[in-house]
C-alpha cells in the first residue's frame, strides 16, 4: 500500500512537501488529478500515479499544462474534486483556459498547484506566479511548512467548492522539497463518477455569457476577501510596534530571526496564508497597531505595493518598506541569515552575525556542473550532428536533460526560451539567416508543444532539420510517461502514439529514424537530412539508460577499457564525447568500469580502435 | 531545545539525500522537531547535491553562510567548496576519497591534491574528522554504503542528539533488506572511526 494511503488519523509522518500536498488532497476526497510534470512540482503527481493504480482515483499525465487544466476542468465542472499540478512556467501554458475557467467556475472543488522556483534551481526564469491570482481573480493560498501544505490543500478544496472557483495553491522549491512532520487527518472516500448539468448560458463563454460571468467573478472576489479576513493562517502574531509582513517559506526565516534577535515582544508579524484577495480589514487592523512595516517576501514587491495602496486608502502614513532594505532583493531566494540581518538593519537593532570562516587561500576548485549520464544517447546524437554540420550551424534547443548539451565540449545548444521553442524559433532562424539550422527537442517536449511549430514549419515552407531525441520517457523530471511511451513497464495500459506517424501526419516528407549509438548510420541520416531541401525530421531513438535500468529494460553490456598499447592519445573520446566515465590518469585516458555502461560510442569514434570491451 | 544545523554535501549518486532523510526520520522518532531540505532536479545528473537537517528550536529549512553546526562532506572538493557554510566552531566531517568531476578530464580545471585540501580545512576549522569512507564502504562489500559510513561518523562524533541505536533502528526500517547487513557494518565503521578521532 502507498504510504500516503495510511489510514491512521493523528499519526505523525516525515513527509516531503509535495507528499504533504498529495496527502491533503486525499484527505479532501480527491477523485481526479492531472498534470504535466515539472520541477519542483513533479513529486505530487508521482504519488497520484501510483495511488491511482491502487484505488479509484483517476490520474493522468496530460500532454501539457493547458491540456491538463482543461481535462481537469471537465471533471471539476462535473462535480469531482480535482487537482491539477504544474511548475510556475507551466501556468503560462495553461493561462488561456485559466483566465476563462475563473469566469465559469467549477462544481467539485478544484485546486491548481503552481510551484514557483526562486533562484531558478531548474527553470528558465523565476517569474512570480502570485501575479496569476491577480490576473485571473482566483483565490491564492500559500503554505509555510509541511503541515500547512497538507492542511491548506485540504482546506483549499472546501474553499473552492464554496466559492465555485478554482483555488491556486502556490509553493516555492524550498517548500516542495523540504521534509517535515505532518500529522495525518482522516482520508475521505474517492468519488469515481460525477454528473454534468447542462447550462450552456453559463458554461459556453460567448461574449453575452462572459459579460455576466465577469460580474459573477467580481462578486466571488468579495466573498473570497471575506473568507480571507477570517482565514486561520492569515494571522497577526504578537502585538509589538514593529510590523513584519511575510508569506510562504520566508515566514520561517522571519520567526527564527525575531527569536534569534530577541525582539519577539517588540514585533507584530502578519502572516499571509490566504494571500489573494488581500483581507483589507485585517491589514488595516495590523497597520494601525504598528509604527513601521517591513515586508519580507521573495521575488516581486507584490504585497509591499498592495500594502502601500491599502494604507493610502485608509489614510495610514507609516513607513512600509521591503525591497531594497538590507539584502532583501527581487532576485533569487531568501535565507535565514539575510532576513535576520535585514530585519536588524531596518529596526536598528545591534546585531553581530556569526563570522563565516576565512576562505582565503582556497585554490580555484574544478567545477562540477550537472552532466549527461555515462552512456546517454543524447551525447551520441550531438556527436553525429556536429561531425556532419561542423561548428557553424545554429542549434535551437529545448527543455530537458539534453539542454545540458549546452556545456563544452558538446556545445550544441544556441537558443532556448521555453518548451517547444526549438521548433518554432528554427523557422525564424532559417528565414532570417543564411546559416544551416539543426534544432533539438525531446520526445516529451515535442508532444507538449513541438507539434504546432512543426506544422507551421511545413506549411510555411521553412528549411531546417529537427532532431527529436526520443529516449522513451520524460527523463529530466523523473521518468514520467508521455503519449509516445510504451507504458506497460510502468504498470499501466495507455495507447502509444507513433512519433514517425505523427511527424508524417504533420506533412514532413523527409523522416529518418536512427539508433544514435550506431554512430556511422546516424551520421549518414544526418547527411541525407542536410542535403534535403525542406523540413527534415530525424527521430533519434534509444531508451534513457537510467529509465531502462529502473524498468528492467536495460541490455547487458560489458564496460569498455582503453588498450594502452593501441592508444595514441588523440583524445577524440574525451574531447568530443566527454563521457563522465572517462578520466585522465596522468596523461592517459582511462575508463571507469563502474560508470561505463557499454554504449560503445567512444569505441566507434576512436581513430586507433583502442577502446575495447572488457574481457 | 538546542538547535543543530547539519549540512550534507556530495555528488549525485553518493546517497547524501538518503542520509539526510534517515537522520530526519530518526529525529522524528525521538520527538525532536526537525526539518530536512533537499535540492532535486538538475543535481541528479552528476552535479553537486546539498541537503540540510535542522533540529530543535528552529523553523527555517536551510542553513545560511557561516551558520552550520556540522558540515558532512561526502567528497573532499565538495567539502572545501561548502566551507563557507562554516564558522570557527563548526565540526567538519569529510570523506577523503576524491571523485574528480569530468571538467578535470577535459582540462577545465585541476583537482587539488587531497592532502593539501585536508591541511587547508584543518587550518581553518578547529575540529575536523577525516576518513576514507569509500575504503570502508568497499571493506563491507557495498560501495554504495558510503552514505552509511558518513552517517555513522556523524552519530559517532556526538554532535547531534541522535544515538547510534536509534539511527540503526531507522536504517533497519527504511533501507533495502538486501543491503541491511552491509549498511549496518558500514555505519559501524564510520561510527568507530569518528569515535577515535
Amino acid at each position: 500500500m502507498h504510504k500516503l494511503l495510511t489510514d491512521a488519523p493523528g499519526k505523525e509522518m516525515l513527509l516531503l512537501g509535495n507528499e504533504a500536498i498529495a496527502r491533503g488532497a486525499l484527505e479532501a476526497g480527491l477523485s481526479f488529478a492531472t498534470c504535466y510534470p515539472g520541477t519542483p512540482s513533479s513529486e505530487i503527481p508521482e504519488q497520484f500515479f501510483r495511488i491511482s493504480q491502487e484505488t479509484d482515483l483517476y490520474f493522468e499525465y496530460s500532454t501539457n499544462e493547458k491540456v491538463a487544466l482543461e481535462v481537469g476542468a471537465g471533471a471539476a465542472v462535473s462535480g469531482l474534486r480535482t487537482m491539477v499540478t504544474m511548475k510556475h512556467v507551466g501556468v503560462n501554458v495553461a493561462a488561456d483556459p485559466l483566465m476563462t475557467l475563473a469566469y465559469s467556475g467549477i462544481k467539485g472543488g478544484m485546486v491548481i498547484v503552481t510551484a514557483d522556483d526562486p533562484y531558478l534551481f531548474s527553470s528558465q526564469n523565476e517569474q512570480d506566479n502570485r501575479y496569476y491570482a491577480r490576473l485571473s481573480g482566483l483565490p491564492m493560498l500559500e503554505p509555510t511548512n509541511t503541515q500547512e501544505m497538507k492542511d491548506l490543500t485540504k482546506a483549499a478544496f472546501d474553499l473552492s467548492e464554496e466559492l465555485k472557483l478554482p483555488v491556486l495553491l502556490r509553493t516555492t522549491t524550498r517548500l516542495n522539497h523540504i521534509r517535515g512532520k505532518v500529522e495525518l487527518g482522516q482520508l475521505q472516500p474517492i468519488t469515481p463518477k460525477g454528473d454534468f448539468q447542462k447550462n450552456p448560458f453559463h458554461f459556453v463563454a460567448i461574449p453575452a455569457v462572459s459579460r455576466k460571468l465577469h460580474k459573477l467573478l467580481l462578486e466571488k472576489y468579495d466573498q473570497a476577501m471575506a473568507k480571507a479576513e477570517k482565514w486561520p493562517t492569515n494571522q497577526i502574531i504578537g502585538n509589538g510596534k514593529w510590523g513584519i509582513v511575510t508569506n510562504g517559506v520566508s515566514f520561517n526565516y522571519v520567526s527564527d530571526a525575531i527569536s534569534d534577535l530577541g525582539i519577539s515582544d517588540k514585533v507584530s508579524i502578519l502572516k499571509m496564508g490566504f494571500s489573494w484577495p488581500l483581507p483589507k480589514g485585517l491589514i488595516k487592523q495590523f497597520l494601525e497597531q504598528v509604527d513601521k512595516v517591513l515586508v519580507v517576501e521573495e521575488l516581486e514587491p507584490i504585497m509591499e505595493n498592495d500594502f502601500k495602496a491599502i494604507a493610502q486608502e485608509f489614510g495610514i502614513t507609516i513607513p512600509i518598506k521591503g525591497k531594497g532594505v538590507g539584502e532583501l532583493s527581487r532576485l533569487f531566494e531568501y535565507d535565514p541569515g539575510m532576513v535576520r540581518r535585514s530585519i536588524a538593519q531596518y529596526f536598528d537593532i545591534p546585531y553581530k552575525a556569526l563570522e563565516p570562516v576565512d576562505l582565503s587561500g582556497i585554490p580555484e576548485l574544478p567545477g562540477r556542473p550537472p552532466n549527461l549520464c555515462p552512456g546517454c544517447p543524447h551525447r551520441a546524437t550531438y556527436y553525429a550532428v556536429k561531425e556532419v554540420y561542423g561548428e557553424d550551424a545554429i542549434h535551437p534547443s529545448d527543455i530537458g536533460c539534453y539542454t545540458l548539451g549546452v556545456l563544452p565540449p558538446i556545445s550544441m545548444a544556441d537558443y532556448l526560451i521555453c518548451m517547444g521553442s526549438s521548433v518554432s524559433s528554427s523557422c525564424g532562424f532559417s528565414r532570417a539567416t543564411d546559416k544551416k539550422v539543426v534544432s533539438f527537442i525531446g520526445d516529451s517536449t515535442f508532444f507538449h508543444s513541438g507539434i504546432t511549430g512543426l506544422v507551421n514549419a511545413v506549411h510555411n515552407n521553412h528549411k531546417f532539420t529537427l532532431v527529436i531525441l526520443d529516449n522513451g520517457t520524460t527523463a529530466m523530471t523523473g521518468h514520467q510517461p508521455h503519449p509516445g511511451v510504451d507504458t506497460r513497464p510502468l504498470g499501466v495500459e495507455r495507447t502509444r502514439i507513433s512519433l514517425e506517424d505523427l511527424v508524417r501526419g504533420c506533412g514532413v516528407k523527409d523522416v529518418h529514424v536512427v539508433k544514435p549509438l550506431k554512430v556511422k548510420k546516424t551520421m549518414e541520416a544526418v547527411k541525407a537530412a542536410m542535403e534535403y531541401d525542406g523540413i527534415s525530421v530525424i527521430i533519434s531513438r534509444e531508451l534513457c539508460p537510467l529509465f531502462a535500468k529502473a524498468t528492467g529494460q536495460a541490455k547487458k553490456a560489458r564496460p569498455f577499457y582503453v588498450n594502452l598499447n593501441k592508444c595514441k592519445n588523440h583524445r577524440d573520446c574525451i574531447n568530443k564525447i566527454a563521457c563522465p566515465a572517462m578520466y585522465l590518469e596522468g596523461e592517459q585516458v582511462k575508463i571507469n568500469p563502474n560508470l561505463c555502461i557499454g554504449c560503445a560510442v567512444c569505441a566507434q569514434i576512436c581513430p586507433e580502435n583502442a577502446i575495447l570491451p572488457a574481457k | 531545545m538546542e538547535t543543530k544545523r547539519v549540512v550534507f554535501v556530495g555528488v549525485g549518486g553518493q546517497g547524501n539525500l538518503l542520509a539526510s532523510r534517515l537522520l530526519g526520520e530518526a529525529a522524528l522518532s525521538l520527538g525532536i522537531p526537525v526539518v530536512v531540505s533537499e535540492i532535486h532536479g538538475m543535481a541528479q545528473r552528476g552535479g553537486i547535491v546539498e541537503s540540510a537537517v535542522l533540529m530543535g528550536d528552529v523553523n527555517s529549512p536551510i542553513v545560511s553562510k557561516g551558520e552550520a553546526d556540522v558540515l558532512v562532506g561526502f567528497e573532499p572538493v565538495e567539502t572545501l567548496r561548502a566551507l563557507g557554510k562554516c564558522n570557527n566552531e563548526t565540526l567538519v566531517i569529510t570523506n577523503t576519497h576524491p571523485l574528480p568531476p569530468f571538467t578535470v578530464s577535459v582540462g577545465q580545471g585541476t583537482y587539488p591534491p587531497v592532502d593539501e585540501m585536508l591541511n587547508l580545512i584543518q587550518a581553518k576549522i578547529k575540529r575536523v574528522i577525516a576518513l576514507d569512507g569509500d575504503a570502508m564502504a568497499a571493506e563491507v562489500g557495498n560501495p554504495l554504503s558510503l552514505n552509511m559510513v558518513m552517517l555513522g561518523a556523524l552519530i559517532g562524533s556526538g554532535s547531534v542528539p541522535v544515538k547510534a541505536e536509534t539511527m540503526k533502528k531507522t536504517i533497519e526500517e527504511l533501507t533495502k533488506r538486501a543491503f541491511l547487513e552491509s549498511n549496518l557494518k558500514a555505519f559501524d565503521l564510520g561510527y568507530d572511526s569518528a569515535k577515535m578521532q
